[in-house]
């Protein structure tokens, strides 16, 4: 597989894959106005690091990074049940998922 | 090789009994209290008993030190060790120490009975005794001011016991400052004891200074004077006595403990302790002699004009330990201890037989309203009367030998020797007139208590009466050649030869008229014609009004030095530096930070994107900062630089 790898596609395609899902990410959690497409947006920015990592990981042959990826997927998953929870809590109070009118902290 | 005498248990024990009732005493029953209470001092005596059973009846070799096994300061130059020595001058001191504290703790049982401060007042008392014996036993002069300082507490807090009171918490503070102002001469005669012998053990200074016996004056005179102001402070003499009569606000027996028998008297120990030192300063010791005597005369003058029974006593203490002092100065050592311990016997028991006074008549303690009372208060009359004459000086009581014994060995130091005995002998008079009149006004003459119902105080308090009362008797026949034969391993040998015959004899018969004399005189102005002393006080106004109160040191202290600190603290350091200039700072202080924080506030918009983008935006720099080409950066910057310059 490494060697296919290697071979057939460049590392650079990855890296450009990943960077692109990660700006797209970016963008959504800037612009967007729902809480549940920034939430997903959040999910795209951790999925494009992941990529990153594996990538390297067969790069290298170095299997830290897929390790890592595994911490990752958990944490996201973790972070995903709490997040859902608060999305729902906050739906339940304020009627709105508007990002804007979510501003309960400031003075 | 001797029995350990476990010397360390002498403070150690009040110290317990101090905790035990510092900290439990309000929650435990009032009996236990006083178990405990009474039992600390009364073991740390048992203690002090044995050490001298061992010395007199066994014939151990004094000094005896015992050594905490851990060094308490090590550093180069400076060694301190908790060490407590014993020696002569240290057990005699500790006999009177802690025998005459636990008859003091006993009569303080009847005396306080009705007290709500019951426990604080036995754990304070605890507390001094601990402080006490940590002084009386200290091998070195650091050591010595732990105790010093703690005696210093203790008679603070006792002082101020009444705290409800206004006058006891300033009196309180009153003894506090002034004592501050001595103990700063302690501290500075430490720092040159230091820099001058590299060491504060008091044995080790004596062998350095035996090695050198041309050594005089100089650095000596400096550090025995500065030993000498701390010694004024603590010991009420001139100039710092002003806050041993203000002292008299606290519990009577306190008085008697702290202000009569024991504390007061740190000064002439301290001075007893570091002889060599004064021994080799003969200009500090002059010096001594003269506040002695000046202290004794001066102190006694006003005591002749007070009508509050306990300041009669305080300003009678004060003169009689110019008394110790005088002895001091003349190198007289031994014949100082020996009135400090006779008058610590005789000045106790005036106080507590003052006290049973007071609680008899409950709670007066103005002479023109007593009198009579010898019939109301047969007991305390008569310990009175033994206190009385032994404090005048008569044979064959306590007091006759010890002042005698001072009155000796000044006049025969010479011309100003003869001075000063001179001076010791009117002072004596004066002492005679005034505690006789004390005598007269309370228990003799006609009735003046209206309205009281005055009663005998119970035999808890009559008890210690009764032993210091036989003390008093009894305290001097030891007689000062056999007393000093005894303290001479400490304090040197006492000179007392004389080229007259039967000088001795002629100086003791002297001294006993003198004070028959001051009987007479009081006699005549307190009983039999009791008109003359108002006739004399209107004869001669300004004099009778300037010792009436007390020569107005009070008032010219509080306008030379008083006024001018409190204007100083109130409005250069209160308003200039602690207003203006620190106020001030912290003001701008507050003002930068309430500014930017203002202008940085408007940042935090509360809107979740906002944030977003600028952690977006922060990483994005982060990343251009990476980037950068930094070599090709700095030297565009150097150019650009260069252009500018020219």
């Amino acid at each position: 597989m490494n060697s296919f790898l290697n071979q057939q596609v460049p590392l650079s395609w990855f890296l450009l894959l990943s960077a692109t899902l990660f700006v797209l990410g970016i963008v959504g959690f800037l612009i967007k106005r729902n809480l549940i497409t920034v939430f997903m947006s959040i999910e795209l920015m951790l999925n494009a690091v992941n990529l990153s990592f594996v990538t390297f990981a067969c790069q290298w042959h170095a299997v830290k990074g897929q390790i890592f990826v595994f911490f990752v997927m958990m944490v996201a998953a973790a972070e995903a049940a709490v997040g859902l929870a608060i999305i729902i809590a906050i739906f339940r109070v304020r009627a709105t998922l508007a990002v804007d009118r979510i501003d309960l902290m400031k003075l | 090789m001797n029995a350990p005498l476990y010397l360390r248990l002498i403070p150690l024990l009040p110290l317990c009994g101090f905790l035990v009732n510092g900290l439990l005493g309000r929650r435990l029953p009032k009996w236990l209290v006083t178990t405990v209470a009474l039992l600390a001092p009364l073991a740390a005596f048992g203690v002090v008993l044995n050490a001298a059973r061992a010395y007199f009846g066994a014939g151990m070799a004094l000094p005896y030190v015992e050594t905490c096994p851990f060094p308490w300061i090590s550093v180069t130059g400076l060694h301190v060790d908790f060490s407590f020595v014993l020696d002569q001058l240290s057990l005699v001191m500790l006999l009177v120490v802690t025998g005459v504290g636990f008859l003091i703790h006993v009569y303080s049982v009847g005396y306080m009975a009705e007290d709500e401060g019951y426990a604080r007042y036995f754990s304070y008392l605890n507390l001094f005794l601990f402080f006490m014996t940590v002084l009386v036993l200290a091998g070195n002069a650091l050591l010595m001011f732990v105790g010093w300082e703690g005696v210093g507490l203790a008679s603070y807090l006792l002082i101020g016991f009444y705290f409800q009171k206004d006058s006891a918490a300033n009196a309180g503070k009153k003894a506090f400052i002034v004592n501050r102002i001595g103990d700063f001469g302690f501290l500075i005669g430490m720092f040159l004891l230091i820099a001058t012998f590299g060491t504060l053990s008091f044995a080790e200074i004596a062998a350095k200074l035996a090695t050198s016996p041309a050594w005089q004056g100089g650095v000596l005179t400096t550090i025995a004077l500065c030993l000498l102001l701390g010694a004024t402070g603590k010991s009420a003499q001139l100039p710092l006595y002003i806050w041993l009569p203000d002292a008299m606000e606290g519990p009577t027996p306190v008085s008697a403990l702290i202000h009569a028998a024991t504390m007061v008297t740190a000064g002439v120990y301290m001075i007893a302790r570091t002889h060599v030192l004064f021994d080799h300063a003969p200009f500090a010791l002059g010096v001594v002699a003269i506040i002695g005597a000046a202290t004794a005369l001066f102190a006694a003058t006003i005591g002749l004009a007070q009508n509050d029974i306990k300041r009669v006593l305080a300003y009678s203490t004060i003169s009689q330990l110019g008394y110790m002092f005088l002895g001091c100065g003349v190198a007289a050592y031994s014949a100082a201890i020996f009135h400090l311990m006779t008058h610590a016997f005789f000045k106790a028991l005036l106080f507590l037989a003052a006290g049973s006074v007071i609680h008899g008549l409950g709670g007066e303690q103005d002479l023109r309203k007593m009198g009579g009372l010898w019939k109301k208060l047969p007991v305390t009359f008569a310990v009175t009367t033994v206190g009385v004459i032994a404090i005048a000086g008569i044979y064959p009581f306590a007091g006759f030998f010890s002042k005698d014994a001072i009155l000796y060995a000044a006049f025969v130091q010479g011309p100003g020797g003869r001075a000063l005995w001179f001076v010791g002998l009117v002072t004596a008079l004066l002492t005679s007139i005034y505690m006789f009149r004390l005598w007269y006004m309370a228990f003799l003459g006609k009735p003046r208590t209206e309205g009281v119902h005055a009663h005998e105080s119970p035999w808890s308090m009559l008890g210690p009466l009764v032993i210091l009362a036989l003390l008093s008797i009894g305290g001097g026949w030891v007689g000062i050649e056999r007393f000093s034969e005894y303290l001479k391993p400490a304090t040197g040998t006492l000179h007392l030869e004389s080229s007259i015959p039967h000088l001795e004899l002629i100086l003791s018969a002297v001294a006993v008229l003198v004070a028959l004399l001051g009987w007479l005189v009081a006699h005549i102005l307190y009983s039999a014609k009791t008109a003359i002393p108002a006739k004399i006080a209107g004869a001669v106004p300004p004099i009778y009004k300037l010792v009436a109160n007390k020569y107005y040191v009070d008032e010219i202290y509080g306008a030379l030095i008083v006024k001018p600190l409190l204007g100083i603290s109130r409005y250069v350091l209160g308003w200039v530096v602690d207003g203006a200039i620190l106020g001030g700072l912290a003001w701008l202080l507050a003002g930068i930070a309430n500014f930017s924080g203002a202008i940085l506030q408007k940042w935090q918009s509360g809107n979740l994107r906002s944030y977003a983008a600028w952690l977006a935006a922060g990483a994005a720099v982060l990343l251009v900062f990476v980037f950068i080409p930094w070599d090709f950066a700095g030297a565009l910057f150097h150019i650009l630089l260069k252009v500018a310059g020219h």
